[in-house]
């Protein structure tokens, strides 16, 4: 086992990102038909940096009257959005993406504050993918025939989008962008701990003159989110999320006309071969689970390491989590941030004390957590199997599981295992391994010799109960479109 | 004295066996004439998820058999039922079809299995792709077969209704099980003949004769099955068959009064609609 006393000769001096700049309202009100509105319900609940506990801005809560007015406004502007020159569409949706990209630091800082994750990656991941996700789909709004040869593609008419709080302006994008771009219009709902860059997205999206009722974004917790997924005058309902959520989703849709899609949880498979560049894919499993906090539905959760390498991929692997710095997201050092609620904190830290209780062996490096805030160190656990609850459930935080192999057949069958399908991860050099292990792993993401890695392009779902649809790619598109 | 006929045991279709339905129990195929035409396998929740057992059994194999193999083995059922046209003629007459009805569905469902065994090797090109992302990776998406998939078949078009719907689902590299016709299930058993003959490796095709009432539910409950395909119109039947499907998020697709006559009732959507969209990144940088 490596020495984690060494890490304390390495500091770093403290590379804080500037929020001088940054202007957030104290009060946040409803985005429908174009303008701000109160909501109905005169509520508001508080939106708190989870690094810090202390409240950004309070959030209105949506009640039934504002998704109805939400839901009216979309339908209403249906009419004409689906009507335009897909040419004028797409350049609307071109000039949201540029506006994006223009305000990016600003998007980023925000998305750190509320959200918790590193600045590192709001400014290098989250943001610029969320505005190529708006640049990519522009393109297709008038390209859809040939996405379709003799479909004849047509727009469904008005979804209920309802988004988690771990990438909220992307997962945002995720979903507005392809729905507008087919000509449909929507009621999106960021979750309300992350609501603020969904509203920021708002001004955005008025200031580019975006027609009026086009989108709209409505804010609440899961009562707001069952009136828009109960509301009849919707033809499509997309979520990410919960696999526990996404099942209850479709249950309550049963009966009625509207289609769904739906992103749900993962136990991501992560395999090492003995013939893997060790130091590569320690790096690489060091991405998967701990990016985000692990808070990530693809989070490489359950890592299999060939016998072989065990040892040394361990030890190599406690010594790169010694050297991980967990704290303040706003400094461009920090790997890992704040866990995104004081709800999710108790959660991982549920699992935890399951997983030792159940015999799990832990390892977690010391490191100095800020008083305030909510924070969980790199975790890993050694001595588990197949049917250990931290091996099986969805953590969505920063704790690996670790099993070991020796053949081919075993790592396929133990990874497979699982009601998930979302993604896997596959370390090896040989060709042949990869190309096997890509094709017989029961995912719908496979990533090999790179792990969490994601683009407008490349579609993204799950297979089994990760759920079903694809986002990105020309993949996306059918999620929004009926064909003959 | 008049030679006696031989009248055919109708049994069901398993794992490339032809057992009797382990319940015991049978109910009556009669003709317009209120004539016994046969007493047919009333399949149990046991005899289903046998079945199961047995299409997945054989599906990991099937996946990985090449496309063109498998091209070549629809092509060969294509050619058994060719040679047992007037068998499946006189059958569909037996129940109520004009000969000329009934020639004209052989031959479409022959047509059909034609059409989808050229489509083996070709399909995956229409909807693959490799994605242009804007990192140093090499990245693409392929389609991949759902797994193991229950059908209800078409009620009405008992033998082109069954081609159209479980000819594109193991295609995909896709095994099945088939509630068959309720109102005219002898051709299904005969089908399953023509099947067992054709080289198609056992448990790919599973066929159950008996009552959607009874068995719905459980083709869409069973914890290992990961689709389901509906033919029909019946409300009732299908909000059950999406209620159920929920528990391991089947994916459920609805045929919902599909003309199987029609032309536009075959294409290789039929096919993506039983797959998964695989996506495989790697880097391309050294």
């Amino acid at each position: 086992m490596s020495d984690t006393s060494q890490t304390s000769s390495w500091s770093y001096a403290s590379a804080p990102e500037n929020t001088d700049h940054i202007v957030l309202k104290e009060q946040y009100d409803l985005f429908i038909n174009g303008e701000f509105i109160k909501p109905d319900s005169k509520k508001y609940f508080k939106s708190i940096n989870p690094a810090t506990g202390e409240v950004i801005a309070s959030i209105s809560e949506a009640n039934k009257k504002d998704v109805d007015l939400a839901v009216a406004s979309a339908r209403k502007a249906f009419t004409s959005w689906s009507k335009i020159e897909p040419k004028e569409r797409a350049k609307y949706i071109f000039r949201i993406a540029r506006m994006i990209q223009e305000r990016a630091k600003e998007f980023a800082i925000i998305e750190s504050i509320d959200g918790g994750k590193p600045i590192r990656e709001s400014r290098d991941v989250d943001i610029p993918l969320a505005a190529s996700h708006f640049f990519y789909y522009a393109g297709w709004a008038d390209k859809l025939e040939y996405a379709f040869p003799n479909k004849n593609p047509k727009p469904l008419g008005v979804a209920g989008q309802i988004i988690p709080w771990n990438f909220p302006l992307l997962m945002a994008a995720w979903k507005i962008a392809p729905a507008i771009a087919c000509g449909n219009t929507v009621v999106l709902k960021p979750a309300e701990t992350t609501s603020l860059t969904a509203l920021k997205l708002a001004e955005v999206i008025q200031e580019s003159g975006l027609p009026k009722g086009v989108v709209n974004i409505v804010t609440g917790a899961g009562k707001t989110g069952s009136e828009i997924v109960n509301h009849p005058d919707l033809d499509k309902i997309a979520f990410t999320g919960s696999t526990q959520v996404g099942k209850l989703i479709q249950n309550s849709i049963v009966g009625t006309q509207k289609k769904s899609t739906l992103e749900l949880g993962g136990k991501g498979a992560n395999i090492i071969f003995e013939d893997a560049a060790i130091d590569q894919a320690v790096e690489g499993i060091i991405n998967a689970i701990f990016f985000n906090q692990g808070h990530v539905c693809c989070a490489g959760s359950r890592l299999f390491v060939q016998e072989s390498v065990a040892e040394i991929v361990i030890d190599k692997l406690k010594d790169r989590m010694s050297s991980l710095i967990v704290g303040d997201p706003l400094d461009k050092n920090t790997d890992i941030g704040a866990i995104n609620s004081k709800e999710q904190l108790d959660t991982i830290n549920k699992y935890i004390k399951v997983g030792r209780e159940e015999g799990g062996e832990i390892y977690q490096p010391t490191c100095n957590l800020p008083s305030n805030g909510n924070w969980c160190p790199p975790t890993l656990f050694l001595n588990v199997s197949q049917s250990h609850t931290i091996v099986q459930e969805e953590i969505f935080g920063p704790v690996l599981a670790i099993q070991t192999f020796r053949t081919i057949d075993e790592v396929i069958e133990k990874a497979n295992n699982t009601p998930f399908g979302l993604s896997a991860g596959v370390w090896t050099e040989k060709g042949a391994k990869i190309f096997k292990l890509t094709q017989e792993l029961n995912a719908g993401v496979v990533w090999a010799n790179t792990y969490n890695k994601f683009d407008s392009t490349s579609p993204f779902g799950g297979y089994k109960e990760s759920g079903f649809g694809r986002e990105g790619g020309l993949h996306g598109l059918i999620a929004y479109l009926n064909v003959e | 004295m008049e030679r006696l006929d031989v009248l055919k045991t109708y049994k069901i279709f398993i794992g490339g066996k032809f057992p009797r339905t382990e319940s015991g129990r049978y109910f009556k195929v009669e003709d317009n004439n209120g004539k016994l035409l046969a007493n047919m396998c009333l399949s149990s929740r046991k005899d289903f998820r046998n079945a199961v057992v047995e299409a997945r059994k054989a599906q990991k194999s099937w996946q990985s058999a090449s496309a063109l193999n498998k091209g070549q083995i629809l092509y060969r059922v294509a050619e058994m039922l060719e040679g047992r046209k007037s068998q499946f003629i006189a059958e569909l007459m037996m129940t109520g079809l004009s000969k000329q009805k009934a020639k004209e569905e052989v031959e479409q469902s022959i047509d059909r299995l034609i059409y989808y065994a050229g489509w083996s090797d070709k399909f995956q090109q229409i909807f693959s792709s490799v994605n242009p992302v804007a990192s140093h990776h090499f990245n693409f998406s392929v389609l991949e077969p759902m797994g193991v998939v229950s059908v209800i078949s078409s009620n009405e078009s008992a033998l082109l209704g069954l081609v159209s719907t479980i000819v594109p689902i193991i295609v995909g590299g896709n095994t099945c099980i088939v509630l068959s016709s309720e109102n005219n299930p002898m051709v299904s058993i005969s089908f399953a003949e023509v099947l067992n003959t054709s080289d198609l490796p056992h448990g790919v095709v599973n066929i159950l004769t008996g009552k959607r009432k009874e068995l719905i539910h459980h083709f869409a409950s069973h914890m290992d099955v990961n689709a389901v395909s509906y033919c029909g119109e019946h409300d009732e039947e299908i909000q059950e068959l999406e209620k159920v499907s929920v528990e391991n998020l089947k994916r459920v697709r609805i045929n919902r009064g599909t003309n199987w006559n029609e032309d536009k009732s075959q294409s290789p959507y039929y096919i993506e609609r039983f797959q998964e969209t695989k996506t495989i990144w790697h880097p391309n940088e050294v």
